[in-house]
């Protein structure tokens, strides 16, 4: 789906206060300059203050992280839980709709929703209260169908039921959320099959329930408020020199292997030489001296390995052996050892180690082609083919 | 059946006391730092010993892939990164154990983050799960009040910090190395490996990353030891499982019972029998969307076990989250279905899977209405072939398998309606 910032974005963002020190504690969650690894929170945050992702909020977040603007902007378009355009100002729909849901009635679901704010997904209603969406798997498949409504979960729904519930919302009312047919979370709806051993009489909702409930945001916009901001890890309290143990030490390179300029082993294989342009095109036949080649690589263990074969300045009586049938050699490489000085099947085939060496790194594009191919191998089958 | 007394998630159903209080009086937190003065090599030992396979779909053995962490730090430091990204379609099985019985997976942290020598743990829980984050948090949060985090954990002389984090709605996250760049901030696109999280992981330090019922599992066969855990199920498919079971049962939920029960035995105990009978069964995805549907005449001696349903149905056990079709259901609109997910869900980074998507969801969707020529079906089977395995991740394979497994079993009911279709009657060619 294509996702793109909405054609008309406010002026400005900034966090409100509560929501500025939440976001500040998140940070302290990551090791000193991996900040970066707080933005999807912080993103949701701001989403959760405005309604909606807006620019200005994903460019504040991004300055308050170090981030490039552009980075942010991926991660905000790559996530689909962020909305990149206004959504209704009560309540956000989002139903579920894959396999377990769709097979449990799902599709009546999204009717009603159709229905009742008469417009389709991700458009707001005409008294821009409502806007409702088809989302994948929302993980609460044996309490299907079900829809996330603000941040809370409807389960076991009907397309009654959901029609009742938007009336409500519609008339400024919060219906509880949870399993809409009785039961208690997921549970066997006829009663406990388990557990019955461990039966204390419950409680009366779930956990998901008894925060919406208490909390009591479900469908609104939070700023920071609702709930006492706690940042255990940062306790100071117990440390014996009363210092902040702050964040983990930066990462810092394994044994013998170098580093970037984040601080972080590369691991990748690394490439041994810059590319540069081919010193011979004009030439035709004379080949690059394994001199200058090793001069100019200097330091790289690789470029100058193994020793320069004998090489001839043309075919022997004028006629050159078909290199085409070398199993991998094609037209073109078949060129370029022309150019190299290579025609003849017994050339190849004489080659010591040192020589295939030297030619697997000597030829352009076609590295270690020699060896991976088994040439020498081959070229004898083929010399002895020849001449007997 | 598995009895209560042998079931490690007491409060899957959170009807009881879900605070530190009540999860001590149901066991948890019990000498937890004793287990951790046993030393590294005993936890992981023991670990392998129980037979525990990775609870999040691949069933890799946990054991085994601990012992893959360093054993000396380098310098850099290592973390455990725990797979709360629960999106697979069909799986809900996390989100109960983090809810309502969060202190399971907390204690876990604690005792799998020093068995692989990492000081901090995050916790990377899928983004829609917000009251399940806010109660997790608050667990979290009781247990630093009580010294159980933080400083000498649980009294057990190492510090341990555990730290909550969410995404934002990206099925691909849940790809472990695909979890990891999210982790750190970017989109969340799987990385090549090797390097393994093991050895460059998280920041580019050594990292394990498990499910979250793997880890919520390993205090209690600790306590009760390898033997005890592995006397459940059959050989190599040690220990207990939860099951998510959705669809059409009379009764879907979400239950602890043993490895290798009888699918039939599942359905009946726990779920009230199939909507309409035995003889109304279509088929099952036995593992969460990811895994081939099995025709229902098959699925119902079955055991559910990573072995039975990979060796001989050609499917799998994955995350043990059984979606259940009655014969009312339209079955290739279900897979459809599927494939609409994939097609959705597919980070974009690899060409096959990127265009093989949302061209095999393309091919379903005719499919679905029958305006198809029968060649096509071998078409689309072979564009699965050529998608599977050919992408960094598994969803690739997982965009495939599900349409395979549709059309090695329900092939005569795709070709019916294509005939259908063409012809204009339904019902007689339907009885041909």
């Amino acid at each position: 789906m294509l996702r793109r910032l909405h054609h008309e974005q406010p002026e400005s963002f900034a966090f409100t206060p509560d929501n500025q020190a939440w976001a500040e504690a998140q940070i302290t969650k990551y090791p000193e300059g991996r900040q970066a690894s707080a933005v999807i929170p912080l993103l949701w945050r701001a989403q959760e203050q405005e309604g909606w992702l807006s620019r200005p909020a994903i460019e504040h977040v991004a300055e308050m992280l170090g981030m490039a603007y552009m980075r942010a902007l991926e991660v905000a378009t790559f996530y689909f839980m962020f909305q990149l355009q206004p959504v209704g100002s009560v309540a956000h729909v989002q139903v579920c709709g894959t396999t377990s849901c769709m097979i449990m009635g799902a599709e009546g679901l999204m009717a009603v929703c159709q229905k009742k704010m008469g417009v389709g997904a991700h458009e707001v209603s005409a008294d821009g209260k409502f806007s409702w969406e088809e989302v994948e798997c929302l993980g609460a498949c044996a309490n299907a169908p079900m829809a996330q409504i603000g941040k809370d979960y409807y389960e076991d729904l009907t397309e009654e039921r959901l029609g009742e519930i938007l009336d409500e919302l519609a008339a400024g009312k919060v219906p509880t959320p949870g399993p809409q047919n009785g039961r208690y979370a997921s549970e066997p709806e006829s009663g406990l099959t388990s557990l019955k051993d461990f039966d204390s009489g419950r409680t009366q909702y779930n956990a998901s329930v008894q925060l919406a409930t208490d909390i009591g945001d479900t469908v609104k916009r939070i700023d920071g408020t609702e709930v006492p901001l706690r940042t255990p890890w940062r306790d100071l309290s117990d440390t014996p020199d009363g210092q902040e143990k702050g964040p983990q030490a930066d990462p810092r390179p394994g044994k013998g292997e170098t580093v970037d300029e984040t601080g972080v082993t590369e691991q990748e294989a690394e490439a041994t030489e810059k590319g540069r342009p081919d010193e011979d095109v004009t030439n035709g036949k004379v080949t690059k001296p394994a001199a200058t080649r090793s001069q100019a690589a200097q330091g790289h263990a690789d470029a100058s390995a193994g020793t320069k074969p004998t090489l001839l300045t043309e075919a022997r009586e004028g006629k050159a052996d078909d290199l085409k049938r070398l199993k991998g050699v094609g037209p073109k490489l078949e060129q370029q050892l022309h150019g190299m000085g290579v025609y003849h099947y017994d050339q190849i085939a004489a080659w010591t180690d040192e020589e295939v060496a030297w030619v697997d790194d000597n030829l352009e594009g076609f590295k270690g082609r020699v060896s991976r191919d088994d040439w020498v191998g081959q070229a004898k089958a083929l010399d002895k083919g020849e001449k007997g | 059946m598995l009895k209560d007394e042998d079931r490690i998630f007491t409060n899957l159903y959170g009807m009881h006391d879900r605070t530190l209080a009540g999860a001590k009086a149901r066991g948890h937190w019990d000498g937890t730092g004793d287990l951790i003065k046993k030393g590294r090599e005993w936890i992981v030992e023991e670990m392998k010993a129980s037979g525990l396979r990775g609870r999040g779909g691949a069933g890799f053995p946990t054991g085994l892939k601990w012992s893959f962490m360093p054993k000396e730090s380098d310098g850099r430091p290592a973390y455990l990164v725990v797979n709360a990204d629960e999106s697979e379609p069909g799986t809900c099985k996390d989100r109960e154990i983090m809810r309502h019985d969060p202190h399971t997976l907390i204690e876990g942290c604690l005792i799998a983050s020093f068995a692989m020598n990492a000081h901090a743990c995050y916790i990377y829980i899928r983004g829609e799960y917000i009251r399940e984050r806010e109660a997790l948090q608050e667990a979290i949060d009781e247990a630093y009040d009580k010294g159980l985090l933080g400083r000498n954990a649980a009294g057990s002389g190492w510090d341990f910090d555990l730290y909550l984090h969410h995404g934002a709605g990206a099925y691909i996250c849940g790809e472990e190395t695909a979890l990891l760049e999210s982790l750190e901030g970017k989109k969340g696109m799987p990385r090549m490996k090797p390097p393994f999280p093991a050895g460059a992981g998280l920041y580019g330090c050594p990292t394990t990353v498990n499910n979250v019922e793997s880890i919520a599992v390993v205090p209690t066969i600790l306590r009760r030891g390898a033997s005890w855990f592995s006397s459940f199920g059959r050989q190599n498919n040690a220990g207990t499982k939860v099951y998510a079971i959705s669809g059409h049962v009379n009764r879907p939920c979400v239950v602890e019972d043993a490895m290798s029960i009888s699918f039939e035995e599942l359905i009946e105990t726990h779920c009230g029998g199939i909507r309409g009978g035995w003889d109304n069964l279509l088929a099952v995805i036995p593992g969460g969307s990811s895994v081939p549907c099995v025709r229902g005449e098959k699925m119902r001696d079955a055991i559910m076990d990573f072995d039975y349903l990979r060796n001989d149905l050609q499917s799998g056990l994955g995350t043990a989250a059984v979606i259940v079709m009655d014969k009312q259901t339209d079955i290739i609109k279900a897979i459809w279905r599927l494939s609409k997910f994939y097609k959705h869900e597919s980070c974009g980074q690899c060409t096959p899977c990127r265009e093989g998507a949302g061209w095999m969801m393309r091919v379903m969707d005719r499919l679905v209405r029958g305006e198809a020529e029968v060649e096509e079906i071998d078409m689309l089977f072979d564009v699965t072939k050529q998608v599977e395995g050919h992408t960094i991740c598994a969803l690739g394979d997982a965009a495939a398998w599900p349409i395979q497994g549709l059309i090695r079993n329900f092939r005569d009911e795709i070709e019916d309606r294509i005939k259908a279709q063409k012809t204009g009657r339904v019902s007689a060619v339907a009885a041909e």
